[in-house]
């Protein structure tokens, strides 16, 4: 069956709620609402058997950049790409069709409060 | 005549092989072998069931392809061959219907999705498009593409949608799209018969499956109101007669019975939509015995009603030709000429026929000519240079003028 990730893009600011960070969230309430509607969406995605991964991402600050092509690694602070947006979080779902993984892709927007990408993975048969 | 089979039978081999292998590639490389394999095969004549002979051939093709391309994996391609045909969602068992709400699907950009439609489902030409579309043929081929590769790396299912009203826009405008590309072709064609007939089969269809549907009604009604007037709309020499000059006996009544009955029931329903007021304005001039019968009142009411819905210049151009009659060219001049249209004929051969009418005889060469360069239908190209060859005749010019602004409704009141 395909497999589709879907990702979550949202402001890259820190979530940190004792310094007022909320993330991609407005106030600790919104987050924490967010926070239980996703693991909603998440246990219907494992009941329907969608379910192949999910997860939620630290902050862009946190990530690294590793260049592993020379003969050192080079290593760099930060995320590939400076942006105001970053990949926040995402799930790994299989479905059908492009239908109901866009159908779903709406209910996990609505549960986590953010625009969702919807990028089928490489099939086995393109793969050979 | 092969290649009149061929334009006929291509899309329905197409949309039967994509149903059955679930691959536009597969299909639409199939099809193309079967007709190569028929050029061959068929000398200069076809053979009593070409269609038939098409289907057979390019299934064979298509099954051999996909043993080629699946030899290490066996199990796969037995699952393919002989899974069962996909029972029909709302019982639609039109293969080309259900291909045009996939080519109509929200995913896919809506440049694209009129691309992809008049490729597969229509069967025109990549060149033939981007005429259509006011495109060049490099981008109309990367769109067709890049949407193709998008269906099926996505897996962008061929079924008719179970909510099927949410995607029904999308459906009518392609449909609308490909009657006026047969209405009047871009191309070195008078009329595309095969086209308009294509599109009103599929309107008739949509319509059987949604009655209750006001647009797809209207759309319906549309067409069949444009299609009534086909043999009195092009003379012996090809040259596009006006609504003025058209011989009403010529128009097909049935038709016109037809839909003047879907108007009536849409105007009782009372959900009105784009394509319900153009049936509307198309059902006045088709009510009227004779041209100067025609309702102008009741057009100008239409016209403001389409206008709050579909506040655009091609609509207000339009509306322009009904002011004309209503209140005078000078009006009418003054409106078109505030209309952001420079690149479109006809606004240039309405502006003609007005300037015509006030007695601006050189601008109106003028305007003819720009129209003449902008108008791709060859019909029409002559119809506008008889027009703009009889600039230079006085006597009776101004009262076929009169006649010849009013009837511009022949080229746009669709």
């Amino acid at each position: 069956m395909p497999q589709y990730l879907l990702s979550v893009h949202g402001v890259g600011s820190d979530f940190d709620p004792a310094a007022g960070k909320f993330g991609a969230y407005s106030s600790q309430e919104d987050a924490e609402s967010a926070l239980a509607d996703t693991s909603v969406f998440n246990e219907k995605l494992v009941a329907e058997g969608h379910f192949v991964f999910a997860g939620g991402l630290r902050s862009a600050s946190t990530a690294t950049v590793v260049d592993g092509r020379g003969d050192k690694p080079v290593y760099t602070d930060g995320p590939y790409l400076e942006s105001k947006e970053y990949l926040g979080g995402f799930w790994v779902i299989e479905a059908p069709d492009l239908d109901v993984a866009l159908r779903l892709a709406a209910e996990g927007s609505r549960a986590c409060r953010g625009k969702v990408e919807v990028r089928p993975f490489q099939g086995l048969i393109e793969q050979g | 005549m092969i290649e009149e089979v061929f334009r006929y039978e291509w899309p329905r081999v197409v949309a039967s092989l994509t149903r059955r292998f679930g691959d536009l590639d597969v299909a639409e490389e199939a099809a193309g072998e079967a007709f190569l394999a028929a050029v061959a095969a068929w000398g200069t004549t076809s053979p009593p069931n070409p269609g038939g002979w098409l289907m057979t051939t390019a299934t064979r093709k298509a099954i051999d392809r996909v043993r080629r391309e699946h030899q290490r994996a066996a199990k796969y391609e037995q699952a393919l061959l002989l899974q069962p045909d996909v029972a029909p969602v709302h019982a639609v068992e039109d293969d080309q219907l259900r291909l045009i709400f996939t080519c109509a699907h929200p995913a896919l950009a809506p440049e694209a999705r009129l691309a992809l439609t008049l490729r597969l489902v229509a069967g025109l030409s990549v060149g033939e498009i981007a005429r259509a579309l006011l495109s060049s043929e490099a981008a109309i081929g990367q769109r067709i593409t890049r949407a193709k590769t998008k269906i099926r790396a996505a897996h962008i299912p061929f079924v008719v949608p179970e909510r099927l009203t949410e995607r029904l826009d999308d459906v009518l405008a392609v449909i609308y799209l490909i009657f006026n590309e047969g209405y009047l072709p871009s191309s070195d064609a008078e009329l595309r018969i095969d086209l308009s007939d294509e599109a009103i089969r599929l309107a008739r269809l949509l319509h059987d499956l949604l009655p209750d549907e006001p647009e797809t009604a209207g759309l319906l009604a549309l067409l069949l109101l444009i299609d009534a007037r086909r043999a009195a709309r092009i003379d012996e020499t090809g040259e596009l007669v006006t609504l003025d000059e058209q011989d009403r006996s010529g128009w097909d009544r049935a038709l016109i019975r037809e839909g003047h009955a879907l108007v009536r029931a849409c105007v009782r329903d009372n959900r009105p939509g784009p394509y319900q007021i153009q049936a509307a304005i198309n059902a006045v001039h088709t009510a009227a015995r004779e041209f100067r019968d025609t309702d102008w009142p009741a057009l100008a009411t239409l016209y403001n009603q389409l206008y709050n819905i579909q506040p655009n210049p091609v609509v207000a151009l339009n509306r322009a030709v009904v002011t004309a009659e209503l209140d005078g060219p000078e009006a009418a001049l003054a409106a078109v000429d505030r209309l952001p249209l420079q690149d479109y004929h006809a606004l240039h051969a309405t502006r003609a026929e007005l300037l015509r009418r006030v007695g601006r005889s050189a601008e109106a060469y003028g305007a003819y000519t720009k129209a003449i360069e902008l108008a791709g239908n060859p019909a029409e190209v002559r119809h506008l240079t008889r027009r703009r060859g009889e600039l230079v005749t006085v006597g009776d010019a101004s009262q076929r003028a009169r006649g010849g602004l009013a009837a511009q409704c022949e080229f746009r009141c669709r």
